[in-house]
């Protein structure tokens, strides 16, 4: 069992995210675009704050809001402009309420690096780091835990 | 990736405005050193010395909700209010003060003590008398020392009954400062 996580004041959720989430939102929409689509992901995240039960995977969470505010930024160009830039690399996450009952049975750690690596797309190092592991240890992690999943659709 | 200043405070400016934070808090110079101040939709809510922010925004946090954030706009007032006041140009706060975190006797305490006027002196026992609790004079000692919003609320006045300036938060050459410049003490 890991232990109980408080969730921080917002000011160092911030300070601590603000620039993993600027350099997610450069390399999605660009730097002008990324500008105001930094203050509208800190804005979302001050809107659901409240709402956090714990302070476990805060990274993830900020990069997966910042990721849905650049789809949202993708969308509207898409809607409004004639010359489409090639954006289907951009692509949707797995719809978390799956992904969650699927992996609902699985030991903490590996239940979170699944989560996170199927879920949020997020690389080894970012998980890794979201959960206070080596790279290589949530990698081993997300493995062990499709394995489980797997036998566990087999029986 | 460094997040321009600009762009930073564009951040914090629009939490404000959008009414997103429970405690928007700022530092600012003063003669008496450094102070951190903190307010809520409510009021002001906390001032404090010496402040170490990561640590009063966990505090902050505990007491009035997670989304603290340093954002100067919401505190303009106060620090408007406090200048004026080192500047010897203001003799009463008009600011709203939030005390939801203090006890029940400890608010009267503060009701009381927000009426000692400029440049006055009062007793601890005296601020118990009138808080309704004459042999208290220890416990408003306490209420005292952990008073959230010094110099607004002026704990400063409060001496002991032989006159001597007994304690203060800040320490006592803050407090032998404030009642210097408000005219009580002669100058030192």
């Amino acid at each position: 069992m890991m232990d109980v996580v408080s969730v921080p004041p917002f000011e160092r959720f911030y300070e601590e995210q603000r620039g993993p989430v600027l350099a997610q939102l450069r390399s999605m929409l660009g730097r002008d675009a990324a500008d105001d689509a930094f203050q509208e992901t800190f804005l979302r995240a001050l809107r659901a704050y409240p709402t956090l039960e714990h302070g476990r995977h805060l990274r993830a969470w900020a990069l997966q809001i910042a990721r849905n505010v650049a789809l949202d930024v993708v969308r509207r160009t898409r809607a409004t402009s004639a010359a489409v830039p090639d954006l289907e690399s951009v692509d949707e996450p797995l719809p978390y309420e799956e992904l969650r009952r699927l992996t609902a049975g699985l030991p903490e750690k590996e239940r979170a690096a699944v989560y996170l690596r199927y879920g949020y797309d997020l690389s080894y190092e970012d998980i890794g780091n979201a959960l206070g592991s080596s790279p290589e240890a949530a990698r081993q992690a997300a493995s062990s835990g499709v394995r489980r999943l797997r036998r566990k659709e087999l029986s | 990736m460094t997040v321009s200043s600009d762009l930073d405070r564009r951040f914090r400016d629009a939490a404000a405005a959008e009414g997103l934070l429970d405690v928007a808090y700022e530092l600012h110079d003063t003669p008496v050193g450094e102070l951190l101040v903190a307010v809520t939709d409510r009021g002001v809510c906390e001032i404090s010395y010496d402040a170490d922010p990561a640590a009063e925004a966990e505090r902050l946090a505990r007491l009035f909700g997670t989304r603290v954030l340093r954002s100067p706009r919401p505190t303009d007032e106060v620090r408007r209010q406090l200048d004026e006041y080192f500047a010897g140009r203001r003799h009463e706060f008009e600011l709203e003060v939030d005390l939801s975190a203090a006890r029940e006797f400890g608010r009267t305490v503060l009701d009381q003590l927000a009426r000692v006027p400029y440049g006055e002196l009062t007793t601890y026992g005296t601020l118990a008398e009138r808080a309704g609790k004459p042999r208290a004079a220890r416990a408003v000692g306490t209420i005292m020392n952990r008073n959230p919003v010094p110099i607004v609320l002026p704990c400063h006045r409060v001496v002991g009954s032989t006159g001597s300036l007994v304690g203060y938060a800040g320490g006592l050459d803050r407090k032998r400062a404030l009642l210097e410049l408000e005219g009580a003490l002669p100058p030192g």
